[in-house]
């Protein structure tokens, strides 16, 4: 096998933690026993990371990114401000990730979710279920339709508020490009106040969060567009120069 | 090298304590989804020794989490990938190598039903044991965690595998070895801190 300083071509760029939230972050009260005490062990990408898993376009139904319709009654419609979550799924080298698999959750317009462990006093919408999902296209779009969810306080400090926020699960190509985020909504002053935004390490790390309204994509008399693109772990060179000899 | 002209990851936030609406809806009585992603791992063509993999997600004061979202990704019976990605052939078909849970609502126990994967090379083409990556997604954990899975009846291949050489401190290898539980099942748990932490990897 050829050899390269730094690791295997095709390996993905080892991932910038001085990014991402610190796993022990004590204003949000839940991370203190989560958080592992050791340092990680430094592992560069084995086959076993830089491999993951497809997803099938067969498996979605057509309703899947359609959050204002997947879970409403026949003719009736969610309660709250229609929008169009939409952007690009790229890796660090700008390029487009295709058939990136895009899972998004959500509370209600009111701040509620449907869940049993869920006790906010804000009512579930009957026509709302909070869950959508859709495989990016060949230029890296995703695009999902939804009702803008509500802010809702949450038991950390004495009076915590979540900003309006969408959950992002995304999968790239690789098992080492995985990623759970959130995406919140331009404009907000809520953003500031809240200790899960608190545990990024700076402002422009939370501003990469932070969806623009994208006028030039409203739908008018529908719904108003918000752009939020995602950018995943890049590879170091294309797999393609990575044949491994005597396999 | 990175050149100055790259983007920038994307930063992680924690799943909160909903990621079953997004990821296993029907456990929230949301019929919105026909096929829910890495609920099944094999059918009856899948190749291979079936396998069953319990385990439970403790935090460091013993509790068990009962709001994680658990994921596997492993090679096929003959060590290949399959998805995306594999360079050296064309893995099981009837084989997608991921897995999801979400664990027992009230005990938090996951289960994979799944087979033993077969070697995959490490980077100098030495054979890694057999291994299952796990990544762990959950309230209060800001970005998901990488682990991974060896066989307690690998001895051998465990003893030459080039990633469990990396750990210095021996005593903690014993984290990332499952225990037999009964033929074909083994117990595979996670503590996300303090006494017997699991080794996370930074990968």
């Amino acid at each position: 096998m050829r050899n390269s300083p730094g690791g295997l071509p095709g390996a993905f760029f080892t991932r910038d933690r001085s990014q991402h939230p610190p796993a022990f972050a004590p204003g949000y009260k839940t991370s203190v026993t989560r958080s592992p005490d050791k340092p990680l062990i430094g592992l560069d990408n084995t086959l076993s990371e830089m491999t993951g898993p497809a997803f099938g376009h067969d498996r979605l139904g057509p309703l899947d990114d359609d959050l204002i319709l997947n879970f409403a009654r026949p003719g009736e419609l969610p309660v709250g401000p229609r929008i169009i979550v939409h952007g690009r799924v790229l890796d660090e080298n700008a390029r487009p990730v295709p058939e990136a698999l895009v899972e998004v959750w959500q509370a209600n317009a009111g701040g509620r979710y449907r869940h049993k462990k869920e006790s906010y006093l804000a009512p579930l919408d009957p026509n709302f279920g909070g869950c959508g999902r859709c495989l990016t296209d060949e230029a890296g779009w995703y695009r999902f339709r939804t009702i803008q969810p509500g802010a809702y306080p949450w038991p950390n400090g004495p009076n915590d508020w979540r900003p309006a926020h969408i959950h992002f699960s995304v999968f790239g190509h690789g098992f080492a490009q995985r990623l759970i985020t959130q995406m919140y909504f331009e404009g907000d002053p809520m953003i500031w106040k809240c200790p899960i935004v608190q545990t990024l390490p700076d402002r422009e790390a939370v501003e990469r969060l932070i969806a623009p309204l994208d006028w030039a994509n409203t739908i008018p008399m529908d719904a108003r567009a918000y752009r939020f693109d995602i950018v995943l772990r890049g590879r170091r060179s294309t797999l393609f120069e990575n044949r491994l000899e005597g396999n | 090298m990175r050149l100055p002209d790259q983007l920038k990851e994307t930063p992680s936030q924690t799943a909160g304590p909903y990621v079953h609406i997004g990821c296993f809806p029907r456990m929230c009585g949301i019929e919105v989804f026909d096929h829910e992603f890495g609920a099944e791992m094999v059918t009856e063509a899948t190749k291979g020794e079936r396998i069953e993999i319990r385990g439970t997600v403790f935090d460091g004061t013993g509790a068990p989490l009962r709001d994680a979202l658990i994921e596997i990704w492993q090679a096929d019976a003959a060590g290949l990938h399959p998805g995306r990605g594999e360079t050296r052939g064309e893995a099981d078909p009837a084989f997608a190598g991921f897995g999801r849970s979400a664990g027992d609502p009230e005990t938090g126990e996951f289960v994979f039903r799944t087979i033993r994967p077969g070697r995959v090379p490490f980077k100098d083409g030495r054979p890694m044991a057999p291994h299952i990556s796990f990544w762990i997604a959950a309230r209060g954990i800001n970005l998901g965690l990488h682990t991974r899975m060896y066989f307690p009846d690998e001895a051998e291949a465990n003893a030459e595998d080039p990633v469990l050489a990396r750990i210095e401190l021996k005593s903690r290898l014993a984290t990332l070895i499952a225990r037999p539980e009964a033929p074909g099942v083994y117990r595979f748990d996670i503590r996300l801190q303090g006494e017997g932490e699991t080794v996370f990897f930074d990968i």
